[in-house]
């Protein structure tokens, strides 16, 4: 059944049928919505929620929860995130799986609360201290709040680390239909928890490795981990791409101007394509290079100062001109804007 | 030759063997004197001795104790930096049935900590937290504590802690002890054979308490730190005594049951039932899909004050186009200019996929002020439409090719008897004149969503009064 859902909910709903049963939070526009669709769903499905007293807070509760093998989330924004960051890094540390999803708002310090894509380097790049990745999902719709919120549980438990769903103001505070696919999920077993059981006894959550031959092994571990979900996890959508000149590339609620862009840049005789990464670590490289093989030009679009844009430029390296196009503060490019610049980029190469 | 036997034994709650150091299979890394080691062996005892240690997470910080699971054979979690009554929080509310146990020092939990452990408190979390006070930092090396005594020399208060840089030293019983959640708090110190006693006493109490259900409980425990206060153990031992006792009395600050109100919570549900994953869909019941020849594409912006149901009006539009099978958006202007009185929102209407749930240029235009009137109708594409909630517009507003209609939304709400609803009769306009989608798709949406029969029954004779002002247009203007 398809219900009209705002994209805040939506990653509840998903976060239910997952078989998420805590959630520790603190309020921040534009993510409250989250907070508070975790709070009405979880205590009816036996579930916790708890409104912590900081976001340091909320994200040391999710380690708790998460050593105890529960499926936990957390929500916030810009602001909120960064006081996570020290908790992802212990997290990681300490190879416990859990989703934090940031509805990035306007930067850096208060900013402002209308959507931007400026907190990319500080989950895809790390943010926390030491090496360590976080698995980063894009949504790009109210559909996929749910179905990628979903995915990122089986993600971070697949790999016993933290999964992000980055999305932004918009994709957050919109509404869209939602389908719900019965597919409740329980769990996967977690011998590894600490559950105050008998048969759990002997299990340790750290992430001190005082000797450095230790901790040397233990990051090589996380090491060949993040290995593993490149070659197997790197998520991509193609849109108008096989015959394109120009290959537009962006995520989340610029992928979807970028449709349209696409699609006026066409009307007016251009072959114009769109290359989405739906995950935005592990980087969908080789994808990419496939899609711009036989482009003239690749344009970037961000709702940053050009964040993305250096995994974009790592993966092509020469293979073709990229250029770069953003707003930021909250203003979103729009389909016009775009394709204007595309032309202005094709009659420059012309000449 | 001696009348009795020594025997050397460990509570069976430790490791017989250590492994942290190869060679030190059978030490702690605990200095001599130092009154961790003290305390552990309390708490092992009393786990053993109450048969929970199946049961029990040892949540360790970080600080000298941070190595506590190389003794203590229970479940373990080490936390970071002042958060363990935080990850105790979740790992209890997790596992209902185990024994968590918080141990911190002065640093981790009454500096860096200090919210999570009132926080913590103030909730009556049914957890045990230990706190080690020996007034300095003592795996870092000597630095200032929030429990160093004022005058005392440390590596970060070279002249001495003084309260006109400093402030005092914090007491967290104290502290602890205004808020109405912890069962049991108290101070006891590692000071002599007696002292110690009593510290197994309330050590034991405090887990009692928990295994019983009853709620938080804290125990501080002043202990001493031979090798940074550069004492000898028994100096040590006597400087607790004289000089962190007279700062940090000793006592129970906290000893009752509470009965906390609001157990109750919501009834549980299946996740089906929850997320409605089996109640028959609202949407098949849906009456008159649009015609699938339709494949006009609708960007409309609706914009007004606040209280004008601006937002919602938009949701209506959307919702009635998903039940007509239509691909919709629906996009709200959120956040401070909401709260400040101005509000929009942009719906789509599309029979493709939608790109951009961003309008520039809608073709349809609510004005439902003049403010927005202003602002938007430049942007309306050629051959627009712009209804505008008044009976006349403004002369000098200077749009071309666009149709501008006045429709007098909430005067004609306002002759039903509620102004609130000039969103639906702007609706009811809207539909008369774009057939967007149909007037039975409308009632179906406010039958199911407006629960009050009273405010239905305006709603829908709201929607027929905008049909009806539409109709009476002039059919060159419409």
């Amino acid at each position: 059944m398809r219900q009209l859902c705002k994209g805040n909910v939506a990653v509840i709903q998903g976060a239910v049928l997952a078989g998420c049963r805590a959630y520790y939070g603190y309020p921040i526009t534009p993510a409250s919505e989250i907070a508070e669709a975790a709070a009405f769903y979880l205590p009816q499905v036996g579930g916790v929620f708890l409104q912590a007293e900081s976001e340091v807070a909320a994200i040391n509760m999710v380690y708790g929860a998460a050593a105890a093998g529960q499926r936990v989330m957390t929500a916030s924004s810009g602001p909120g995130i960064s006081l996570m960051q020290e908790g992802l890094s212990y997290l990681a540390g300490a190879e416990l799986p859990c989703v934090v999803v940031d509805v990035v708002r306007g930067g850096p310090g208060l900013g402002n609360i209308a959507p931007e894509q400026s907190d990319y380097f500080a989950l895809v790049k790390g943010g926390g201290h030491g090496n360590y990745r976080n698995l980063v999902l894009a949504p790009a719709s109210v559909q996929e709040m749910a179905d990628l919120t979903m995915l990122a549980f089986e993600l971070a438990d697949r790999y016993r680390n933290p999964a992000v769903v980055l999305t932004d103001g918009f994709i957050g505070q919109m509404m869209e239909p939602l389908e719900l696919h019965a597919r409740i999920t329980s769990p996967p077993e977690k011998p590894w928890a600490v559950r105050g059981t008998a048969a759990t006894r002997k299990n340790l959550i750290t992430s001190i490795h005082l000797e450095p031959d230790a901790l040397e092994a233990h990051v090589r571990k996380l090491e060949a981990k993040y290995r593993e979900a490149q070659e197997r996890e790197p998520r991509h959508e193609l849109y108008l791409a096989e015959d394109a000149e120009v290959l537009l590339v962006g995520y989340g609620i610029v992928s979807r101007v970028l449709r349209s862009a696409a699609e006026q840049a066409r009307e007016q005789g251009l072959r114009v394509g769109l290359f989405r990464p739906i995950t935005l670590w592990p980087f969908p490289v080789q994808a990419l290079r496939e899609a711009a093989r036989d482009v003239r030009a690749v344009l970037v679009v961000e709702m940053s100062t050009g964040q993305m844009v250096e995994d974009v430029r790592l993966a092509l390296r020469e293979q073709a001109p990229v250029h770069f196009y953003s707003r930021v503060g909250g203003n979103v490019p729009l389909a016009e804007e775009v394709s204007a610049r595309i032309f202005e980029w094709v009659e420059t190469a012309v000449r | 030759m001696a009348e009795y036997e020594v025997v050397h034994s460990k509570s069976p709650v430790f490791y017989p063997i250590y492994e942290r150091k190869a060679d030190l299979k059978h030490q702690t890394h605990y200095c001599p004197g130092c009154g961790h080691g003290v305390v552990h062996k309390l708490i092992a005892e009393t786990i053993a001795d109450l048969d929970l240690q199946d049961r029990t997470i040892f949540v360790s910080p970080v600080g000298c104790s941070v190595f506590a699971y190389y003794y203590f054979d229970v479940g373990n979690v080490q936390a970071a930096h002042g958060r363990a009554s935080a990850v105790a929080t979740a790992l209890k509310r997790a596992c209902p049935e185990s024994i968590v146990i918080a141990y911190q020092g002065d640093g981790d939990l009454a500096a860096i900590g200090t919210a999570e452990i009132v926080h913590a408190a103030n909730r009556g979390e049914n957890i045990t937290v230990f706190f080690i006070n020996n007034a300095i930092y003592g795996m870092t090396g000597g630095q200032m504590a929030p429990t160093t005594l004022v005058g005392q020399t440390t590596t970060t208060t070279p002249w001495g802690r003084r309260p006109v840089n400093e402030g005092y030293p914090l007491r967290v019983c104290e502290l602890l002890a205004t808020l109405e959640a912890p069962v049991y708090i108290e101070r006891v110190a590692l000071s002599d054979n007696k002292n110690i006693m009593r510290a197994r006493r309330a050590i034991r109490k405090a887990i009692e308490l928990q295994r019983d259900g009853a709620g938080f409980s804290l125990v501080e425990i002043l202990s001493p730190c031979p090798t940074i206060w550069k004492m000898t153990p028994t100096e040590a031992r006597d400087w607790v005594a004289e000089n962190m006792i007279r700062n940090f009395p000793l006592g129970v600050f906290r000893d009752r049951r509470l009965a906390m109100p609001g157990n109750g919570g919501p009834p549980q549900r299946s996740v089906a039932e929850v997320l409605g994953l089996t109640s028959p869909s609202l949407g098949t019941e849906a009456p008159a899909a649009a015609t699938p020849t339709d494949t006009r594409e609708w960007k409309m912006k609706i914009a007004g004050f606040g209280g004008q149901g601006v937002l919602l009006l938009g949701q209506i539009l959307a919702e009635m186009g998903m039940r007509e099978g239509k691909e919709v958006s629906w996009l709200p202007s959120y956040g401070p200019e909401m709260r400040s009185g101005s509000a929009h929102c942009h719906v789509c209407l599309s029979s493709q996929r939608i790109g951009s749930p961003l309008i520039e240029h809608p073709n349809v235009l609510v004005a439902m002020n003049e403010i927005s009137l202003r602002k938007f109708a430049p942007s309306v594409t050629p051959g627009g439409l712009i209804l505008y909630n008044r009976r006349t517009v403004p002369a000098d507003l200077g749009v071309s090719n666009v149709r501008l209609l006045p429709i007098p939304a909430a005067e004609l709400a306002d002759q039903l008897g509620a102004a609130k609803v000039g969103n639906i009769v702007m609706l009811g306009a809207l539909l008369e004149l774009t057939g967007a989608l149909s007037f039975a798709t409308a009632e179906a949406v406010l039958q199911a969503t407006v629960k009050n029969p009273d405010l239905l029954a305006l709603d829908l004779r709201a929607l027929q009064a905008g049909r009806d002002w539409a109709r009476q247009l002039p059919r060159e203007v419409r």
